[in-house]
């Protein structure tokens, strides 16, 4: 079991709220991503559920059980910290196996544990090096295995995956959401990076300025954004925003539109523009048009559209898709 | 681009380095050929380098008139608990203020730094009196606690330097791990800063080893430790040199090879925060 839950929980600082005011139910079993640009408090969060920061006002529970006066250690949590942690001068078995000596269980279940979490993360073979022989990936898997052994209520993982190059990152994005699953333990997974956050999330909180903006899944998040702020987070290529006379025909303060549901012709219908800088990727292919009148508009087509910069075109936005914000960016 | 190094050069710069090096040890290398010397080649202008007739006797007159190894012994006994005293203070006060540090951690630690600034003559006649009244003058209690505290504020800023280098991320991992307070010191944070401890201990007993004003001041003979004895012998009778060097000698011979012994120790201890 391992359902989190957080009842206005208020977080300052000093006088700096870092956290005004967040209410969260995690459910058991499921894998949960806080994600937001950088300094929006998605890492005091977690240390908040962690235990590692005390909470100015508001209640944490796990399990329906307030938690909020709870040490760390008694918590019942794993975390997988950004930089590992890994301690210097134990090897791997020791490490791995620091969480159950210090629940006091004994060697041969200690030693049988570890190995078979050595088994999963193919550790076996490093079992009895230091940390500091081991590579970038090597450390991780460390990581994630002193988390796995303890069959904690939760994992928390902060940015485990920001250190590593992206091919190792991708890979390893694979193995954490499989191992999830597999352990069918319920995981708070913060990271900056919205595709990790697309990609592994059962449930995406996304978070801005302390508050939170948004919790839904990720394609709710694409497909209905709450607010201007999301649906800019969300996606890639970026939304556009388009402000002036052609968001009040439709209605609206600001219409966004992402790159993906703009049609791009050579002499069809839709907005006049000049492709500013035109990106092949084979696969698609993006387009940064400037629109007189609207600004730059940018456009996503699949597969090579043969078209290059300095060229005319055509931008037919697809009606369907257009999003619809109020002057305080809520959605309409 | 690395930048290039000719032949020429590095013969050029080591050359040089061992003549820095010459010069720097040249009064030690003097002090232990004097000790070697009869008085009279001691004296002797223009000063006999290699050719003189060597001897042993002044260290045998030496430790006639006075007993070396009490003198060691006083050493030893002051060095080390003088250290230890500061250690056992200097170990939690630096840790709650690397680990728990408030908003007044940096002026505490900019005050103990300090009082190392006043000269220590300026409290001379205070502490002497306290001491007279209490009992302390002469005492290897008395030295071992003036030496103590008085380099406590460089032990407490060497620990602290090294507990702030032991991150903080590891603490916190030993914390979510199920460590109480008690497991976390002894498995993880204690390991970590054992080579700190080390070296700042070492560093400790070679400062308390060669202190001169307190002990010079402080003691006569019973807990007189060995500064006090090579300083006996510039005095009353005369400067004897060659029997002052062979008590200089001896005198530095003991953390001579105490540091010789622990350099790599001393010099990763030193430079811990600045090469990893």
């Amino acid at each position: 079991m391992g359902s989190i839950t957080l009842e206005h929980v208020k977080k300052s600082f000093g006088t700096n709220d870092i956290i005004p005011d967040a209410s969260l139910e995690i459910a058991d079993k499921s894998f949960v991503v806080f994600v937001g640009p950088s300094g929006c408090g998605k890492t005091t969060l977690l240390r908040l559920i962690a235990g590692l920061e005390d909470t100015t006002a508001g209640k944490i529970l796990i399990d329906g059980k307030d938690v909020t006066n709870v040490p760390p250690a008694k918590r019942g949590l794993s975390m997988v910290f950004q930089s590992y942690a890994l301690y210097p001068h134990m090897s791997v078995r020791g490490n791995i196996g620091f969480g159950l000596k210090m629940a006091g269980a004994p060697k041969a279940e200690i030693d049988k544990k570890v190995e078979h979490a050595a088994g999963i993360l193919n550790l076996t073979s490093y079992l009895e090096r230091k940390p500091r022989e081991l590579s970038g990936g090597q450390r991780q898997r460390v990581a994630i295995g002193r988390a796995i052994v303890r069959e904690p209520k939760a994992f928390l993982f902060d940015e485990p995956l920001s250190n590593l190059d992206a091919a190792l990152r991708v890979q390893m994005r694979l193995e954490v959401t499989r191992l999830q699953k597999d352990l069918a333990t319920t995981a708070v997974y913060v990271t900056h990076d919205q595709v990790e956050a697309m990609t592994m999330a059962d449930k995406i909180v996304v978070l801005n300025a302390g508050r939170i903006e948004q919790y839904g899944s990720p394609l709710e998040l694409y497909e209905r954004p709450v607010n201007q702020f999301v649906a800019g987070f969300i996606g890639s290529p970026k939304m556009n925003f388009i402000g002036g006379a052609a968001a009040k025909e439709a209605g609206a303060a600001t219409i966004g539109i992402r790159p993906e549901h703009i049609t791009v012709t050579k002499d069809g219908e839709g907005w006049d523009g000049m492709v500013n800088v035109a990106e092949h990727l084979g696969s698609d292919t993006f387009l940064y048009v400037d629109v007189p009148g609207i600004g730059q508009l940018t456009a996503r087509g699949t597969g090579e559209l043969g078209i290059h910069s300095k060229q005319k075109v055509r931008l037919m936005p697809q009606q369907q898709h257009l999003h619809r914000f109020d002057e305080a960016g809520h959605a309409i | 681009m690395a930048r290039r190094t000719t032949n020429s050069q590095v013969a050029v710069s080591t050359v040089g380095a061992w003549i820095v090096g010459f010069i720097i040890f040249f009064p030690i290398l003097w002090m232990i050929l004097t000790s070697f010397k009869t008085e009279l080649d001691a004296f002797a202008t223009p000063p006999k380098f290699l050719f003189f007739h060597w001897t042993t006797e002044n260290y045998g007159i030496v430790q006639q008139r006075s007993d070396y190894f009490l003198h060691a012994m006083n050493s030893i006994i002051t060095a080390v608990g003088s250290t230890v005293i500061a250690m056992l203070i200097a170990i939690p006060a630096a840790w709650s203020m690397a680990f728990a540090p408030t908003k007044r951690t940096k002026d505490i630690l900019l005050w103990m730094l300090s009082t190392k600034m006043m000269p220590p003559v300026g409290v001379l006649v205070p502490i002497y009196l306290i001491y007279r009244d209490t009992q302390l003058l002469d005492t290897r209690v008395g030295l071992i606690i003036v030496l103590g505290l008085g380099n406590l504020p460089i032990v407490v800023w060497m620990l602290f330097t090294y507990f702030k280098e032991i991150p903080k991320d590891i603490l916190e991992a030993a914390r979510m791990d199920g460590a109480s307070i008690g497991k976390e010191l002894i498995y993880v944070l204690t390991p970590m800063a054992v080579p700190g401890i080390a070296s700042t201990l070492l560093l400790n007993i070679i400062l308390a080893w060669n202190e001169a004003f307190w002990t010079l001041n402080l003691t006569t003979s019973a807990a007189a430790p060995l500064t006090t004895f090579i300083a006996s012998y510039s005095s009353p009778e005369g400067l004897f040199w060659a029997k002052l060097s062979a008590a200089s000698t001896m005198a530095i011979a003991p953390i001579l090879i105490l540091g010789w012994f622990s350099q790599k120790q001393l010099v990763r201890g030193l430079t811990f925060g600045a090469v990893k």
